[in-house]
């Protein structure tokens, strides 16, 4: 099979995924539990994503962990977004320099 | 206009840096899987998704069929239909049908995240900027791994792979510490996806984002629902 198809299969699901809801939702929903619910969902998602999957981000738990403690520290004091986000990555650096 | 479209951008900057270390990683293993650096970066270019397209590629180099390439994408994916649908909610009135279908394009993890942390509705010319900026990290990035991943020591590029994981600490810990309602929600996200990881295993890592993701939020909008201005 082509890799050409394999792609445009892949690139059409991806973007019908986002564009049906995003396009054909257009009213403002009145369900105060679903209205809620979209409030959370942000909160979730991201939550769910990183932990535990941070803990195995950068091939070596010790690293992960020390990044993950500088990330948390961080965001906790409201540092901007890329200050939490590169502090994390210099800390795991840091570390593996010492394993 | 304008002004929307650069602090778009500015905003973008951000998850373009980090897109632009986990897309190398992208490239690096298009190029081990037996695609062209260019092929790796129109993938790249026309899915602006990490989990999908490294599962696309996987498909792609075992000879699998059509089928899975779809279910793979679709429980792999599906998470941006929810995003979609809630930040639909915050739309300014600029957002006609074709800015939609246009703008829906860059519903990434990252770009959502940024994007429901803003106060005011969302115009097309911030999210444009933004996807452009992300666009650019994760396209560049990608053609960068694929020509040349094997130049950057381990010991960079596996301490780049936090980045995107730091930037989601950054964007619920406030939140969370200010208002308990989002705390359990955060707390309960974490402990039903440490649950899959370690003990339901059998559940691929998308579809137990989705279930984790559905069941807190479910029970947070039931114990805490929200008043009417907190969900504008």
């Amino acid at each position: 099979m082509s890799i050409a198809l394999y792609i445009g299969v892949m690139a059409g699901v991806t973007y019908l995924v986002r564009s049906v809801p995003f396009t054909f939702f257009g009213k403002k929903i009145k369900s105060r539990f679903f209205r809620s619910f979209l409030y959370y969902i942000p909160y979730a998602v991201l939550s769910a994503m990183t932990i535990p999957a941070i803990f195995y981000s950068t091939g070596n738990i010790i690293t992960a962990a020390a990044g993950t403690v500088v990330a948390l520290l961080f965001s906790y004091f409201g540092l901007p977004l890329i200050v939490v986000a590169l502090s994390a990555s210099a800390a795991a650096f840091i570390t593996g320099l010492f394993l | 206009m304008a002004k929307d479209f650069s602090k778009g951008a500015l905003h973008g900057v951000p998850i373009a840096l980090g897109y632009l270390s986990v897309s190398f990683g992208f490239g690096i293993q298009a190029v081990r899987a037996g695609l062209s650096p260019l092929t790796a970066t129109i993938i790249s270019a026309l899915n602006l998704t990490s989990a999908g397209q490294a599962a696309g590629v996987n498909i792609i180099a075992a000879g699998g069929t059509l089928i899975e390439m779809i279910l793979v994408q679709l429980t792999i994916n599906i998470r941006y239909s929810l995003m979609a649908i809630s930040l639909s909610q915050k739309l300014d009135g600029k957002f006609s049908m074709p800015h939609r279908l246009a703008a829906s394009y860059g519903i990434t993890d990252e770009i959502f995240a940024v994007c429901s942390a803003q106060k005011e509705p969302l115009t097309p010319a911030y999210m444009y900027g933004m996807i452009l900026a992300a666009f650019m990290g994760w396209v560049s990035g990608t053609a960068l791994g694929a020509a040349a991943g094997e130049l950057l020591p381990y010991s960079v590029s596996s301490a780049m792979g936090i980045v995107l994981y730091g930037m989601f600490l950054a964007i619920i810990i406030p939140p969370a510490r200010k208002q308990f309602s989002v705390l359990i929600t955060v707390a309960a996200a974490a402990l039903i996806s440490i649950f899959f990881r370690y003990i339901l295993t059998a559940v691929s890592s998308g579809f137990a984002v989705i279930v984790s993701a559905i069941t807190a939020a479910g029970l947070a909008a039931a114990v805490f629902p929200v008043k009417e201005e907190e969900s504008e």
